[in-house]
C-alpha cells in the first residue's frame, strides 16, 4: 500500500525544510535508514533518513523546493501500485497551501489513507480517521507481539501508536500505517498553539520517571555546592582576554620540552602569578576571620560522568608549566582510575573550571570553599576586535568570569584581580615582573 | 487425470500394496463378502480370497490383536475399523502392544500395520457414533497418524502406510468417501510427515487436518470475496507433526487460526495452537483462534449438529477476528 513521505523536522526548531538534492530517484527502492534527500533546515543542511520501505515511487517536492513539516514531500509504495490518486491529493493540497496566504489548519491533507483501489493489496485497508469521534485509543500499552516487532525494527515507539485492536490493542497495520505526524500533538507533548502550522517532533514517549538514589559522590557535591552558593554572597566578574601570546608561549615550551604542556597547566600558572600579586584573592571566609592562604592551591574541576571532582596543584606559585602540568597528568589520571585521595581534592584556595572543550561561551562556576574565588573559562574562538589603531583584527579570544564571595573579595578587588589575570595571559612575560 | 472419488482411491491403494506384496492383508468387519461398510474394499475378496480379506467376528480387540500378531511374525495387516467408533475397544492392542513393541523389545521386533476407517462426526448419528479421536492415537509415542482430505492424498498417503514398518492410524471419514478428486493413473508414493498447503495466502493461516480441510478452503473463498487472501495448511500428519510448514506459514501471514472437529480440550487443535504460540509469538499479531466442536455429546437434533461442529461461518469469524475486521 503506497505511502505519503512526509517532511519530518530535522532540527527541534524547523517548520519548513528545502530540498537541496533528492538522493533516491523514482523507481530507486528504499529502506528504512536509507537517505532520501538533503534537506536545508533553519540550521543546517540534514539528511533525510527514510523511515519507510518500498519503492520510490513519486517525488512531489523537486530540488529546491520547499515543504513545511508534514508536508507530502514523495510517495513509496510497491512497485507498479496506482498512486494517482494520493499524487493527485499531495499535489493539490501543496498548491492550495502555495495559494492560501493564511497558514491553513482545518484543511490538512489527510495524511495515509490509500485507496485500496486494486484489491490486492493484502490486508484489506481499514479507513480510520485521525479526528474521528471513534478514535482509536492511545496509551492502552496492550500490542501484539508483532506490532512490537515490527515497530521495534522501524524505530517506531510502540507507545505513541493508536491501537485499533480489542481494548486498543495495538497491532501491525497501526504500526504499518502509522506515521509521526498523523498522531496528535498533544500525545507528544507538543504545544501547539492554534493557527499555527502543526510542530512536529519526532515521537517520544513520555518514559516513566527513573530514581536515582543520592548518596556518595551526589550526596556530597550537592551538599558542598548548596552550602557554597547558598552561604557564599557570589557577584561575578566577565572579561575577554586574547589567547595569541599565551598560544605562542605555548608553542616556544613546546618545542622545548618532550612532552606537550597543557593548556590547563599555562592557565593555572597565570593565575598563580595573579594570585601572588592579589593574595586577598587566595583566601577563605572562616566566620570570625579571613585567612590568606600561605600557598597557592589550584584544583581544577574535572568531570567524572557521573559527578565532578577539583584535583589540586598544591603550591602552584612555587612551580614552573612544567612541574604544573606533570602533576595535573598524575592527578587526572588517579581520577580517571578512581585512586585520587582525599587529601588531593580537598582544601582549594582556588578553583578554575573550564568548559571550553563543550564549546560553552561563557558560564558561571560557584565557589569550591575554602576558597572564595572559581575562575570559570570559555571556549577559545576566533572573534573580530579592533586593535589600537582602530584596526579590525582576528583575534582568539577566550572569556572569563570569575565567581567571587564578596564576604572575602570586594568588588574592586576582584577586578583588579581579573585585569592582572588578563594581561598577564596576553602578555606571559609579566609573570617574569 | 482420472476423476475418482475418496473411497475408490483408498480401493486402488490397498488393491496395489497387495499385489506388490503378497503379505499384505486385509481383515475387518463385513470387509469381505459385504464388501467394506462403506465400499472401500470392493471387489478385493474376489480378487484376493477369503485368506487375505478376512470377515472378522465383532471383537475389535481380539482382531486388532490378531493384527498385532501377525505384523510381528512379519504380515502386513490392514484392520479395517467400521468406524473409530467402536476402535475404542481396542485402545489396549494400540496403545500397549501395537506401539511400545519395537521400544520394548530394543528394536527386535517391529509392527508394520495399518488401522483404517471412519473418524469424526457424520450426519444422524448421535452421540456414540460421531466422534473424532484423532488425539487419542496422536497422544501415544510409537505410533505414526495420519488423515488425509483428498483421493489424491488419500491413495498415496494409504500405500506409505502399508509400505511403513510402523504402526499407522489412517483416519478416514464418512462424509469423505463420496469426495471427487483427480487422481494419477500412475503409481505415487506421498510421505507421512509432511504438511501440505492447499491453498496459498497471505493474510491468515488456517490449519485443520482431514474432513474440516474443505471447509477451511470453502471459508478462504468467502474471505477472498472480503479481500482476505487466506493460506490453508492442510496437516495430513498428526504425528509427528510438520511443525516446519505451520510456522512458516503462520510466520508469513502473522495470523492463525486452527480448525479440529474434535472436542477443545487436550485435542491434535488445542496442542497445535499451544505450539503457534509458542513458537512464533513475536510473530502474531493476534492470538491463535481455535475452532473445535463444542465441548458436548453430539446432539441428534440435526441443527444442533450442525451446530456444534466448526463451519465455513466460524472460521471466516475466527479469521476475521484475527484479523482485526469484525
Amino acid at each position: 500500500m503506497a505511502e505519503n513521505v512526509q517532511m519530518i523536522a530535522l532540527s527541534p526548531t524547523m517548520e519548513e525544510g528545502t530540498i537541496l538534492k533528492w538522493s533516491m530517484q523514482v523507481g530507486d527502492s528504499v529502506s528504512t535508514g536509507d537517505v532520501l534527500c538533503e534537506v536545508e533546515t533553519d540550521k543546517a543542511s540534514m539528511e533525510y533518513e527514510s523511515a519507510q520501505e518500498g519503492v520510490l515511487l513519486s517525488i512531489i517536492v523537486p530540488e529546491g523546493g520547499g515543504a513545511k513539516v508534514g508536508d507530502v514531500i514523495a510517495i513509496i509504495g510497491e512497485s507498479g501500485e496506482d498512486i494517482s490518486g494520493l499524487e493527485a491529493e499531495a499535489k493539490s493540497a501543496k498548491s492550495a497551501a502555495l495559494a492560501a496566504t493564511a497558514p491553513e489548519t482545518a484543511d490538512k491533507p489527510v495524511a495515509v489513507e490509500a485507496p485500496n483501489s486494486q484489491g490486492a493489496s493484502s490486508t484489506p485497508a481499514t479507513t480510520r480517521s485521525s479526528g474521528g469521534g471513534s478514535s482509536p485509543t492511545s496509551g492502552s500499552g496492550k500490542s501484539s507481539p508483532l506490532a512490537r516487532k515490527i515497530a521495534e525494527e522501524k524505530g517506531l515507539d510502540i507507545s505513541q501508536i493508536p491501537g485499533s485492536g480489542p481494548g486498543g490493542r495495538v497491532v501491525k497495520r497501526d504500526v504499518e500505517t502509522f506515521s509521526p505526524t498523523a498522531s496528535t500533538a498533544g500525545n507528544q507533548g507538543v504545544a501547539v498553539s492554534s493557527g499555527a502550522p502543526m510542530t512536529f517532533a519526532p515521537a517520544r514517549t513520555a518514559g516513566e520517571d527513573v530514581e536515582i538514589p543520592v548518596a556518595g559522590k551526589r550526596a556530597v557535591i550537592a551538599k558542598r555546592l548548596a552550602e557554597s552558593k547558598f552561604s557564599a554572597p557570589h557577584y561575578y566578574l566577565k572579561n575577554s582576554v586574547e589567547m595569541d601570546s599565551l598560544v605562542a608561549a605555548r608553542n616556544m615550551v613546546n618545542k622545548e620540552v618532550p612532552s606537550k604542556v597543557s593548556f590547563n597547566a599555562f592557565i593555572m600558572k597565570m593565575v598563580a602569578e595573579a594570585l601572588k600579586r592579589y593574595p586577598q584573592v587566595n583566601a577563605g571566609w572562616f566566620g570570625d576571620k579571613i585567612v590568606q592562604f600561605g600557598s597557592i592551591d589550584i584544583g581544577l574541576a574535572v568531570d567524572l560522568g557521573n559527578g565532578l571532582i577539583t584535583p589540586i596543584v598544591r603550591n602552584v606559585g612555587n612551580k614552573g608549566v612544567v612541574q604544573i602540568d606533570s602533576e595535573l597528568k598524575v592527578l587526572i589520571e588517579k581520577v580517571g582510575n578512581g585512586s585520587l585521595k582525599p587529601d588531593e581534592y580537598t582544601a582549594a584556595t582556588f578553583s578554575i573550571s573550564n568548559l571550553g572543550s563543550f564549546g560553552v561561551e561563557e558560564f558561571t562556576a560557584i565557589i569550591n570553599p575554602p576558597g572564595s574565588a572559581i575562575l570559570a573559562l570559555g571556549e577559545v574562538k576566533k572573534t573580530p576586535v579592533f586593535d589600537e589603531n582602530g584596526e579590525l583584527k582576528a583575534a582568539n579570544l577566550m572569556k572569563m568570569t570569575l565567581s567571587c564571595d564578596h564576604r572575602v573579595i570586594d568588588g574592586a578587588m576582584g577586578g583588579k584581580f581579573l585585569s592582572e589575570l588578563k594581561k598577564t595571559i596576553e602578555n606571559p612575560v609579566r609573570v617574569l615582573f | 487425470m482420472a476423476l475418482i472419488t475418496f473411497r475408490e482411491a483408498l480401493n486402488q491403494a490397498m488393491d496395489e500394496e497387495m499385489a506388490r506384496d503378497d503379505k499384505v492383508f486385509l481383515l475387518g468387519e463385513e470387509v469381505a463378502e459385504y464388501n467394506g461398510a462403506y465400499k472401500v474394499s470392493k471387489g478385493l475378496l474376489d480378487k484376493y480370497g477369503p485368506h487375505r480379506v478376512v470377515d472378522t467376528p465383532i471383537a475389535e480387540l481380539g482382531f486388532t490383536g490378531l493384527a498385532v500378531g501377525a505384523a510381528t511374525a512379519g504380515l502386513r495387516p490392514i484392520v479395517e475399523w467400521m468406524t473409530f467408533n467402536f476402535g475404542l475397544l481396542a485402545l489396549d492392542q494400540l496403545v500397549n502392544n501395537a506401539a511400545k513393541l519395537r521400544h520394548m523389545s530394543g528394536g527386535q521386533l517391529s509392527v508394520p500395520m495399518v488401522v483404517r476407517g471412519p473418524n469424526g462426526p457424520a450426519e444422524y448419528l448421535s452421540s456414540q457414533h460421531s466422534q473424532s479421536f484423532a488425539s487419542y492415537f496422536a497422544h501415544i509415542p510409537g505410533l505414526k497418524v495420519v488423515a488425509p482430505s483428498t483421493p489424491y492424498d488419500g491413495k498415496g498417503l494409504l500405500k506409505s502406510a502399508i509400505r511403513d514398518n510402523n504402526p499407522v492410524i489412517f483416519l478416514e471419514a464418512e462424509m469423505m468417501y463420496g469426495f471427487q478428486g483427480e487422481v494419477p493413473a500412475e503409481e505415487y508414493l506421498l510421505p507421512l510427515d509432511k504438511a501440505d498447503i492447499k491453498r496459498e495466502g497471505t493474510d491468515v493461516t488456517l490449519i485443520t487436518f482431514g474432513k474440516p480441510v474443505q471447509m477451511a478452503l470453502e471459508a478462504a473463498k468467502a474471505l477472498e470475496a472480503q479481500g482476505v487472501s487466506a493460506e490453508v495448511v492442510d496437516l495430513i500428519s498428526l504425528r509427528p507433526l510438520d511443525e516446519v510448514t505451520v510456522y512458516q506459514s503462520v510466520r508469513k501471514t502473522n495470523r492463525a487460526v486452527v480448525i479440529d472437529e474434535a472436542w477443545p480440550i487436550a485435542s491434535v487443535g488445542s496442542h497445535l495452537a499451544f505450539l503457534i504460540s509458542s513458537n512464533c509469538f513475536d510473530d502474531l499479531d493476534a492470538p491463535v483462534e481455535f475452532i473445535a466442536s463444542e465441548d458436548v455429546p453430539m446432539p441428534y437434533n440435526h441443527t444442533l449438529e450442525l451446530a456444534v461442529q466448526p463451519s465455513v461461518e466460524k472460521i471466516v469469524t475466527a479469521a476475521k477476528k484475527v484479523l482485526y475486521l469484525n
